[in-house]
């Protein structure tokens, strides 16, 4: 018996529009949940004083320094190395076997699950080179786990760039270095941007591979040979030790903000970049 | 820039290439080295098939592992795939334009969200739910692969988005104009059409969802068992290298760095075959 | 003193298995405009970018013989390929301006070259833009985006960008093929008063239009050079058969 096809169709937009819905709900509870009881708690006081009682009572402003510094660290190694290794790759060479080998290579490791950059990062910097567990430990570990991904997004920015912007700044007598400069890192800035925000929201989230490198300790760190924790693993281990589930839901709630602000601002730059071109 | 001159940038240039690329090298090259070893001195089919993982007494037999990463990932992708795809198509093909374009960030926004919290809804929700209403401890494959079918839903619909969307709208026209429904041309010709695309987002979310840790260490269990039902409590491979690293040395410590091989190859046999699946839909263009 | 600019001696280009001009011979005199004409995949475009080796940009082509820019091989291996593009400019075919500001497009060039004084580049800005017939259309928002412009004044920008750098030869691949004819009329009006100053090359799939402006005409057929001279002798009486054919629309 065939099933006319108003039907069907009818059928197909309940089903479908039925997953949307329960996905939406599910992705919107997560949030809710955590903010209920996560909001009330933040105050300036939970984001400013520092922790007491390994955690029990007190604020979060060690592991929001963790937060902070960890990041940056990592952003500040990743990305000029990420992008003068997509802007060499896309204009300083030709597309050939070489190049499609490094491109599946960097899409491997920006696979690789991030414990097993916390084993490297652990094994090679804490333990090898006698960092640590330290900020410098974390932030190495960080920007390796990043790079890939800072490469990958750089370059498909620049190709991005349309080819008749590279013909008309040769014609004009530009050299490569000045055809790059002014002409395709401008219009790349974008998508590069929202690569390093995608890397640094990752850091800000990732556990794994800080728990292993950076340590967990809640005193302020005094130099990038300090151990810090950042707010991830301090969830982290208020969670699974049933310690203080009001600090915990506060820290959540403090975690989420700070990744979502990343984000938005990441979309907020993108957007703003785009209408200054057209 | 005068005084280094093109050559000169062409140099800095190569230079920081090379370095960051072979950084990256280096990491898979000692990893690989620190695991391989262990791999032929215990004997591949021993640690992948042997049930014994006591690694006071040398046995290192990470079949359980293996066995949990597969059941949780197939149970993420058994709710995750069609859930995802069926929230990709509705919104690209049922659902108006600008509703889409705000809503399509806001679920790529929730992908953000670190695992520890979707861990920690898990033990706090989920796992209680599980454990009233269908027995077990609550921590348990279900659980694992519910949670992590929910933190791979944006990459699938992300991406699978973006597959439809770029399919020409000549195709969907074609159809429509010959008397097609929108479901008729919607499974008809442009699901066919996106099928690289959708099916490259799921086996990067497989990807992922293989090398989620912190999550899975948190509403898994983490017994080392070979599951023998959904309600079982398990410990995966990234979770076994999560939880003994600490404290592992030597021979010990070598197994984990071979687990971490295993899953590296696993990685590297999904993205060719993702990067396939792309290749063939170029190609076919 | 020679008064040719260009001197192109048996100039063949490769690509491949393919040979995409063959054996080249013509001189090219100054401040003339030289229309060059023939059906699509003749060698126009090819031939025009081995004047300002914008052909090395592509990957394979080989060039082998002689282009001589003011008695000077450009293809010798030491030869400023930088500072024969800011001497000899280009027009695209589609009007590519840049994402920035008309006055910024303008200025892209001589900032490369190193000037910088505000007052010069105005002066530039101004100059080029009046050259181009463009001028009063746009002197009150010279900040805005040049992708605002309608096709036919971003094609016009294009060549004020390019008369920015005070070159001695301009050369236009198309340069009217997706423009109205108001616009048409408009650039073929600067590229008449232009030649006064400059060295205009300037290839056209619309032989009238080479008829209208051109001083001397070359037209090409599957890579070769099959006649040139004079614009009214081609038009009129050409030599070769095929030049009459192709004038005539019996093909191409």
């Amino acid at each position: 018996m065939r099933i006319p096809p108003r039907y069907t169709q009818r059928a197909a937009m309940t089903v479908l529009g039925g997953a949307t819905f329960l996905t939406l709900v599910i992705l919107v509870f997560i949030i809710v949940f955590v903010f209920e009881k996560g909001l009330p708690v933040i105050s300036f006081n939970f984001l400013f004083s520092n922790s007491e009682d390994m955690g029990r009572a007190g604020g979060i402003f060690p592991t929001l320094i963790g937060s902070l510094l960890l990041p940056l660290l990592a952003i500040i190694i990743a990305t000029p190395l990420g992008i003068c290794t997509s802007v060499y790759l896309t204009e300083y060479t030709r597309e050939s076997r070489m190049t499609r080998v490094i491109r599946f290579g960097t899409d491997c490791l920006a696979g690789i699950p991030s414990i097993i950059f916390g084993l490297f990062g652990f094994i090679f910097f804490v333990t090898t080179l006698g960092m640590g567990w330290s900020i410098l430990s974390g932030g190495l570990t960080l920007a390796f786990m990043i790079l890939p991904t800072i490469i990958r997004t750089s370059e498909e920015a620049i190709k991005a760039v349309p080819t008749s912007y590279r013909q008309v700044s040769y014609s004009l007598g530009a050299t490569r270095w000045q055809t790059v400069k002014k002409v395709i890192l401008p219009n790349a800035l974008p998508g590069i941007l929202t690569g390093v925000m995608l890397g640094i929201g990752r850091s800000i989230g990732e556990t794994a591979a800080v728990i292993f490198t950076a340590g967990s300790s809640l005193r302020l760190p005094g130099s990038i040979f300090d151990s810090t924790r950042t707010m991830a693993v301090h969830f982290y281990i208020l969670a699974r030790e049933g310690i203080s589930s009001e600090n915990a839901y506060g820290t959540a709630a403090t975690l989420i903000i700070a990744v979502l602000l990343v984000n938005l601002t990441a979309y907020w730059l993108m957007h703003l970049f785009i209408s200054k071109r057209s | 820039m005068k005084l280094i001159g093109e050559k000169g940038v062409q140099r800095i240039l190569s230079f920081t290439a090379f370095s960051a690329l072979t950084a990256l090298m280096l990491i898979a090259l000692f990893i690989i080295n620190e695991g391989l070893p262990f791999i032929f001195k215990y004997g591949i089919i021993n640690f992948l098939s042997s049930s014994d993982w006591r690694p006071q007494s040398g046995m290192f037999g990470i079949f359980p592992m293996v066995m949990a990463t597969l059941w949780v990932t197939f149970g993420a992708m058994v709710i995750g795939a069609p859930l995802g795809v069926a929230g990709a198509v509705f919104l690209s093909e049922f659902v108006p334009r600008p509703v889409m374009r705000i809503i399509k960030p806001i679920i790529e926004l929730l992908a953000a969200i670190p695992s520890v919290v979707y861990g920690f809804i898990g033990v706090m929700v989920l796992a209680p739910f599980i454990r009233s209403y269908m027995g077990g401890a609550g921590l348990s494959v279900l659980a694992g692969s519910i949670i992590l079918g929910i933190m791979i839903l944006p990459t699938i619909i992300s991406i699978s988005i973006d597959s439809i969307m770029a399919v020409p709208q000549s195709y969907r026209e074609g159809s429509l104009a010959l008397g097609a429904t929108t479901w008729q041309t919607t499974h008809m010709v442009t699901i066919r059409a996106a099928k690289s695309g959708i099916i490259a987002s799921i086996i990067l979310a497989i990807g992922r969802a293989i090398g989620e840790t912190m999550a899975v260490i948190m509403v898994a269990g983490n017994s080392v068992k070979i599951p023998h039902s959904v309600l079982d409590s398990v410990r995966t491979l990234t979770a076994n290298i999560a939880l003994e690293m600490s404290y592992a040395t030597g021979l010990h410590r070598q197994a984990l760095f071979a687990t971490g091989v295993v899953l590296f190859v696993v990685i590297i046999i999904l993205n060719s075959i993702a990067s396939l699946a792309i290749r063939k839909k170029i190609a076919k263009k | 003193m020679n008064s040719n600019k260009f001197d192109i001696q048996g100039l063949s280009v490769y690509f491949q298995k393919e040979q995409l001009l063959r054996s080249i011979y013509l001189k090219v005199p100054l401040h003339k405009i030289l229309g060059i004409i023939g059906p699509a995949g003749s060698g126009k475009t090819t031939f025009l970018r081995a004047l300002n080796r914008m052909n090395d940009l592509e990957y394979g082509l080989v060039v082998r013989g002689l282009v001589l820019f003011d008695g000077e091989d450009i293809y010798r291996p030491e030869y400023d390929v930088v500072a024969l593009r800011k001497r000899v400019g280009m027009v695209f075919a589609l009007p590519v301006p840049l994402p920035m500001s008309i006055y910024d497009n303008i200025v892209y060039g001589p900032r490369l070259a190193g000037i910088n004084e505000k007052s010069r580049l105005d002066v530039l800005v101004e100059k080029s833009l009046k050259a181009a017939f463009l001028w009063d259309e746009v002197k009150d928002r010279l900040k805005t985006s040049g992708m605002r412009l309608s096709g036919g004044q971003q094609q016009r920008l294009c060549l004020a960008r390019v008369l920015a750098m005070e070159p001695d030869v301009v050369l236009l691949d198309e340069p009217c093929s997706g423009l109205d004819p108001i616009s048409t009329a408009k650039i073929e009006e600067a590229l008449t008063e232009l030649k006064k100053e400059y060295t205009i090359i300037l290839v056209t799939n619309n032989t009238k239009q080479a008829a209208r402006i051109s001083d001397i005409t070359a037209f090409f057929l599957m890579a070769e050079l099959i006649e040139f001279g004079p614009t009214e002798i081609i038009f009129t009486a050409p030599r070769d058969k095929r030049t009459n054919d192709y004038i005539t629309g019996r093909f191409g």
